[in-house]
């Protein structure tokens, strides 16, 4: 019982290991370093993302303008970055900036308006792209200074930037989330917010806090892959919100509000990605990559209403 | 007409229900006596189709229901008026009555046709709200006589009632009895749940008491009386029912002046002293919880003052209030009480976190120790102080929702509705706590429907009708019929 029970809360995870055993006994290039550092150096965008929108998710709410907030914070630091005289700090410094900006006024909306978060976050995703297009009047930014391209591409001790910044992000989130009364004070609110709210916390400013941290994230991860691809895209970041959502909801992230784990998240976005860097290997073509992801998504549900379901008989 | 035989249920190894056998007969009010966690919901869920048991059988008529559907019950004539009331509120009376079963043609709700039968039901109820009403619109008390009316819409050989006056008024509830008395004429079996020993002996023709699972006793309601039923709930005698401690005649620590909003009450003025309990007393919709939300600081008023320990307050959230110290005990405590997801520590400590943290960590043994006080003050039944809220019976969640708002070390407590669905045991406890409180020098308001927990346990009682006060009562003065006077007009 007891272990049919643990088999069911760590089924993501359980998932996880068989879909890594297979693919190390389906193709030997699989289980190496240098295919293990591809792949979660090709995660940590979408897991930095996929971060900030389960501290979101958790509150019971959803941010769309994840992507687009990618591709403006993406496209401030490009602009700063090809100032050749300007320290590195500065292009940095703008991409998170612009990513706190919009996830305050994501925040600001939402708790003032009372406009359900789906709403006024695709209104933010809009507005977001066509900043970055104004911005970039259209085309792409290069010739980006070294010290910037280094984030994305470079390597500290033969550990890739990316991947040390994962770790960083993964280790602050996941003491947010589990250990400080803020992280205490989310699961409050997603669990039942007028209850939240009566127990004296301060509902909006949590709410602005957490839409601003998620912000805050997704302009990191638009420096992080403006630096790996050296050059700032106003059309990057499409459609990275949803991957985003997705890891989170695979991680085990109820969109009701109230549940939700940052190692679930991580293991939802590493599931994904070990998943299409194996479906590569083993040449499946990437449209197939896309039917299975799908299934992937809507098998995570199924498995927590199952849970949810067996706790409560 | 339902006949109950051997029913056991059992959770995760534990026996809820233990070989329980019931004959409810046809045309009686059949009332089902027990404290929370006694098995009653258990059994009735299974009456419904909601549960399916472990062992025993369940013939209506002499059909065996054990594994039929719900809607398939429903169709052969159970139908469940719950406590919770579960509908929907954005659609009218009338939708919601004909819910799930519409009457179709081609899939195209007939309207004009639901209208017109909820129209017919509804007179019957004598109430005096249209079909074409919204839900949302409507009161507490009268989204339950919507339940009503779906029951008897569903042509019905049994109904089960489970704390259907817990929100109505003393009117509505003598029509609900009336309509009752009129069911059980047309053969309808009611199988009555309540914790108001005075409309049981009211209504019932036959009494069943479960405790801890077990059938204890059934038996015709002539040959019980109230002493004897509590008995056989709790299992040990209950000397005094409202055990009332001495005032202590302290400061004013809570002053209200001329506070008034806008079409929802006015000109309310009163004081409650440290070691006072104040009562508020009126009928639905005499506007007790609009007042104490507003000195809570969950609403705003719109003229008036309120001063807390000799200080003008401004609250503008329930945070400033609680800041204040100002504890509140909301009448609805699965809105406003708890986090259901959250464990019994974590639900306790709630409003508290703060005091428990460094640098915005949570110092974890700080907190369990502190919840663990009270946790255990409170007497709360659980198995520890990791179990869920959720799982909890109503009694023992009430008590964690009132161990959170005395965590925060307040200087006046609201109760609004402290006992409301709650069993004999944790009622009597509650009234312990009040007096325990006004001991310690609290400045206590409470709000309850029953009149005699309010005589029982109040100093003053303030009457309020329609969102005015009509008058403040000693102690000595108040009695039922007085406060009645005053309500109604």
């Amino acid at each position: 019982m007891q272990f049919i029970k643990s088999i069911r809360q760590y089924g993501i995870f359980l998932a996880f290991l068989l879909i890594c055993c297979f693919l190390t006994y389906a193709n030997s290039q699989f289980l190496t370093l240098s295919n293990w550092t591809i792949i979660i150096t090709q995660v940590s965008i979408n897991a930095l993302l996929a971060f900030g929108v389960t501290f979101v998710i958790i509150t019971g709410g959803i941010d769309l303008s994840l992507g687009s907030v990618v591709a403006v914070a993406g496209v401030v630091a490009a602009l700063l970055a090809s100032q050749s005289d300007l320290p590195l700090l500065i292009p940095v410094l703008g991409g998170l900036l612009s990513g706190l900006f919009f996830g305050l006024i994501n925040g600001f909306i939402i708790t003032k308006s009372k406009i359900a978060p789906f709403i006024v976050t695709l209104g933010i995703m809009t507005m977001g792209r066509g900043l970055a297009l104004i911005l970039s009047k259209g085309r792409p930014i290069s010739n980006l200074s070294d010290s910037f391209n280094f984030i994305g591409g470079g390597d500290i001790l033969g550990i890739p930037l990316p991947i040390i910044i994962l770790l960083i992000v993964f280790v602050i989130s996941y003491l947010l989330l589990k250990k400080t009364v803020f992280g205490r004070y989310i699961y409050a609110i997603g669990g039942n917010e007028q209850a939240a709210w009566a127990s004296g916390i301060n509902v909006s400013k949590i709410k602005i806090a957490v839409y601003a941290l998620c912000g805050t994230l997704a302009g990191l991860a638009g420096i992080l892959l403006t630096s790996r691809i050296t050059t700032g895209q106003p059309n990057a970041g499409a459609g990275f919100e949803l991957d985003a959502i997705a890891a989170a909801i695979i991680g085990g992230t109820s969109t009701s509000g109230g549940k939700g784990t940052i190692t679930g998240t991580l293991i939802g976005a590493l599931l994904i990605g070990v998943i299409n860097n194996g479906l590569d290997l083993l040449n499946v073509s990437s449209y197939y990559q896309q039917v299975i992801m799908g299934a992937f998504i809507i098998g995570a549900v199924l498995l927590d209403s199952w849970n949810q379901r067996s706790s409560k008989a | 007409m339902l006949q109950v035989s051997n029913i056991s249920k059992s959770f995760s190894g534990i026996k809820v229900l233990d070989e329980i056998s019931i004959d409810f007969k046809k045309g009686e009010v059949h009332a089902l006596m027990g404290e929370n966690g006694a098995g009653k919901s258990t059994l009735m869920k299974i009456l419904v189709g909601l549960l399916k048991p472990d062992d025993g059988e369940i013939l209506l008529g002499n059909e065996n229901i054990v594994g039929v559907s719900v809607q398939d019950i429903l169709a052969k004539g159970i139908a469940m008026i719950h406590q919770e009331i579960l509908m929907v509120p954005e659609l009218t009376v009338a939708q919601n009555i004909f819910l799930g079963k519409e009457a179709h043609s081609f899939s195209w709700l007939n309207e004009s046709e639901i209208k017109a039968k909820s129209k017919k039901i509804l007179a019957d109820l004598k109430v005096d709200f249209t079909p074409d009403t919204l839900l949302k619109n409507l009161s507490i008390a009268n989204r339950q006589m919507v339940e009503i009316a779906k029951a008897i819409s569903n042509t019905a050989k049994v109904i089960i009632m489970d704390e259907p006056t817990s929100a109505l008024t003393d009117s509505e509830v003598d029509t609900l009895f009336d309509i009752i008395k009129k069911l059980k004429n047309e053969g309808i079996t009611i199988i009555y749940i309540s914790h108001k020993m005075d409309e049981i002996f009211k209504i019932s023709d036959t009494i069943t008491v479960l405790r801890d699972g077990k059938l204890i006793t059934t038996n015709s309601a002539l040959d019980l009386n109230k002493n004897t039923l509590i008995k056989l709930m709790v299992g040990r005698e209950i000397s005094e029912v409202y055990p009332m401690s001495e005032t202590l005649n302290g400061k004013t620590l809570l002053a209200v002046k001329n506070l008034s909003k806008n079409h929802v009450f006015s000109d309310i003025n009163f004081e409650v002293k440290a070691g006072e309990v104040l009562g508020l007393a009126g009928l639905v919709g005499a506007r007790r919880s609009e007042i104490v939300r507003v000195i809570a600081g969950l609403d705003r008023s719109d003229s008036g003052e309120i001063e807390i320990d000799g200080m003008v307050a401004r609250l503008r959230s329930p945070e400033d209030a609680i800041k204040l110290g100002v504890g509140f005990v909301s009448e609805d405590r699965k809105a406003l009480g708890f986090i259901p997801q959250m464990s019994i520590k974590e639900n306790i400590s709630l409003s508290t976190l703060k005091t428990f943290s460094k640098l915005g960590f949570v110092d974890n043994n700080a907190e369990s120790n502190n919840v663990q006080i009270f946790f255990e003050d409170l007497n709360v039944k659980a198995t520890g102080l990791s179990q869920n809220v959720i799982n909890l019976s109503g009694g023992n969640q009430q008590k964690v929702v009132i161990a959170k708002v005395l965590m925060s070390n307040p200087k006046i407590i609201i109760l609004d509705e402290p006992t409301r669905g709650i069993d004999v045991g944790a009622k009597f406890e509650i009234y312990k706590l009040i007096n325990k409180l006004k001991a310690n020098g609290l400045a206590v308001i409470l709000i309850s429907s029953e009149l005699p927990e309010i005589l029982g346990l109040s100093d003053r009682i303030l009457v309020l009708s329609k969102g005015k006060q009509k008058t403040i009562l000693s102690k000595a003065e108040a009695s039922q019929e007085k406060i009645m006077q005053y309500a109604v007009h």
